[in-house]
């Protein structure tokens, strides 16, 4: 059965120079992408940290969807959450400026309540039922802030809030630019840095959280839940949990959101996005890693390409613009989607090789 | 004492349907306890009602001394009874191995923080459930098939692998639900052996089965049941030749039939 596995021989001496000039490599390129991207314009530096912002997204949804096999279609309510919070507690709103490093946590705290009021009722219901559900409570948070501007103004209503702030860490200040050490940095290439580290963390964690005690529990659920009961897993703590993590993710995604933009209103937390956010997940492939972070950065990308390239080649082709770029652009978008869940059902990074089968080769008389 | 399980006047109904009526049996420790009647007779209510998946609606467990009401599946396992399925339930999608650290849950305790941050008395837990969890496969012969998906296991290694999930959990009573069941006669055989070396090594079982062969080979006593009703109760000579039981397999005419050829 190993056979194939010939290039696993020498991983004890071998691989880890292997994996540590890999891991030098891609912190090399993850390094200078955002002045690779800053050739394109600023512009492509924004999108590289939204893309990071939808990682963490899809990421938290993954562990609801992907490993605890709920479907979740409400789960931008979370991220919706995490920006009112970072946006309530640093504006001129409420006047109240508290630093990011003290609402990421504490926004990330609030949708994991969240989280658990969500899961709570939900607990016996599955597939499209529960999928209804969450559809109406994403609606319920964002109909709540588009109406809390009376009798007491909490959310600013419909015209969201404004002048957010930044994020700042004394009196370096993420969104100006600026010369450090003699190379110069936009705002958006400071961000980039940041949200790379906090995205690397997240991922870490999930990485951590998936195979444990707690990973293996919520994938028992999402095979078989009177198995994983009758196995005495606590089904019902268990799925809370799945809910309270997936949440917080969501909650921190939204504070960085709200900072980047300096500006939140409800209309960026419609269902559209969760679909979105859960088409990364499905296209990626359910409760991979790797696949979900490549959906994520895939879906929020193709937009964006096809943005910049839709109407120049329209141009090249019929000498004139015959669709405009926002209309193909979904267009295209939809078809690419199609394409991709009639070719590659399982999403296009699936698990299929798991960590523990390489370890085959180990044991030698572990393949027959 | 050394009863293990004490059922008094358990019943069950489901709608009309009265799958379970006055059912009361008590298992000894260390005993193979067969539970056997024709399809429908109420074996797997039965158990579904032990281990708490469905609420029985009279009578009463006492599992190890302590009563076993209104106890949701995962607090039975935790108290001591795991299970197999009929149609066997793994975790399809996941590799053998990962089927029985599953089975570890109900011992370990590491929690979010655990997982997160992995300090020393979580990764000493981990390896604790990888070691376990390859004994056990060891142990009931499949571990040769560690990381194949449990869905690509021949249906005898899945239910061995169902059994080995169960042991996982550290019972103290091993619940079978007709664990031979297209097993051809090897594997069978194989199988007896297993459930020998289970009890051998401590663990109690309860078996439903059909193969009657294995039943009553290796069965201390066996249970009869018919339309949700105990029928015979004994030692596998006794039930075999009990009247009520040959008349229940087999209808009352044609047993007469037999007793008179």
């Amino acid at each position: 059965m190993s056979v194939a596995k010939a290039g696993d021989e020498p991983r004890t001496a071998g691989i880890p120079v292997k994996v540590w000039a890999g891991v030098a490599l891609v912190a090399v390129a993850l390094a200078v992408l955002p002045f690779v991207a800053a050739f394109a314009g600023q512009a492509w530096v924004r999108i590289l940290n939204f893309a990071m912002i939808y990682v963490m997204l899809a990421l938290g949804l993954n562990i609801v969807v992907g490993f605890a096999g709920l479907l979740d279609l409400g789960y931008i309510a979370f991220y919706a959450v995490g920006a009112y919070m970072y946006a309530l507690l640093a504006s001129p709103h409420f006047n109240v400026h508290l630093p990011f490093w003290a609402i990421l946590p504490m926004g990330a705290a609030l949708a994991c309540i969240f989280g658990v009021l969500l899961g709570a009722p939900t607990l016996k219901l599955r597939g499209d039922y529960l999928a209804i559900v969450t559809l109406g409570f994403g609606e319920i948070i964002r109909i709540f802030l588009n109406n809390l501007n009376a009798p007491v103004n909490i959310s600013n209503g419909p015209q969201g809030i404004n002048l957010i702030d930044p994020f700042r860490l004394g009196s370096f200040n993420f969104a100006r630019s600026e010369v450090v050490g003699g190379v110069y940095f936009s705002g958006p290439q400071k961000y980039y840095y940041i949200l790379l580290l906090i995205t690397i963390g997240v991922i870490l964690v999930n990485v951590r959280l998936q195979n444990s005690r707690l990973g293996r529990a919520w994938e028992a659920i999402r095979e078989d839940e009177i198995a994983a009961k009758a196995m005495g897993i606590n089904t019902r703590n268990v799925k809370l949990l799945a809910f309270a993590m997936g949440a917080s993710f969501g909650g921190i995604a939204g504070g960085i959101f709200s900072a980047t933009q300096q500006f939140v209103s409800p209309e960026s937390f419609g269902l559209f996005e969760s679909v979105i956010v859960l088409a990364m997940v499905v296209l990626g492939g359910m409760g991979h890693i790797p696949g979900v972070i490549l959906g994520a950065i895939l879906l929020t990308l193709l937009p964006e390409v096809l943005r910049y390239t839709m109407e120049p080649l329209q141009n090249a082709l019929f000498g004139r613009v015959i669709l405009d770029a926002e209309t193909i652009r979904l267009l295209v978008f939809g078809i690419a989607l199609v394409a991709i869940m009639l070719y590659r059902p399982a999403g296009l990074w699936p698990s299929a090789t798991r960590k523990r089968e390489l370890e085959v080769a180990r044991a030698p008389e572990g393949a027959e | 004492m050394s009863h293990l399980l004490l059922a008094k006047d358990v019943a069950k109904r489901f709608g009309g349907v009265q799958a379970l009526a006055e059912v009361s049996f008590s298992i000894d420790r260390g005993e193979i306890y067969g539970l056997i009647g024709p399809n429908g007779a109420g074996k797997t209510s039965l158990f579904n009602v032990l281990t708490g998946i469905y609420d029985k609606d009279e009578g009463s467990f006492l599992f190890d001394d302590q009563p076993l009401d209104q106890l949701k599946p995962n607090q039975v396992a935790e108290r001591g009874i795991a299970r197999t399925f009929q149609n066997i339930r793994l975790f399809q999608n996941l590799s053998a191995v990962e089927n029985v650290m599953i089975g570890r849950h109900v011992r370990t305790r590491a929690g979010v923080f655990g997982a997160i941050f992995r300090d020393s008395a979580t990764r000493a837990e981990e390896a604790a459930i990888e070691r376990r969890s390859y004994e056990l496969l060891e142990y009931v012969g499949v571990a040769k098939r560690a990381n194949d998906l449990a869905k690509h296991l021949a249906y005898g290694d899945q239910r061995r692998l169902e059994i080995a999930r169960a042991l996982a959990t550290e019972p103290k009573l091993l619940a079978l639900d007709e664990p031979a069941a297209g097993m051809n006669a090897t594997e069978t055989q194989g199988l007896k052996r297993l459930l020998e070396d289970i009890r051998r090594d401590g663990t109690t079982i309860l078996l439903i089965e059909h193969d009657m062969k294995l039943v009553m080979s290796i069965c201390d006593r066996v249970l009869v049941l018919d339309y949700g009703r105990k029928i015979a109760e004994g030692t596998a000579a006794v039930v075999q030749n009990d009247p009520k039981v040959i008349a229940a397999y087999l209808g009352g005419d044609i047993a007469l039939n037999l007793k008179g050829a």
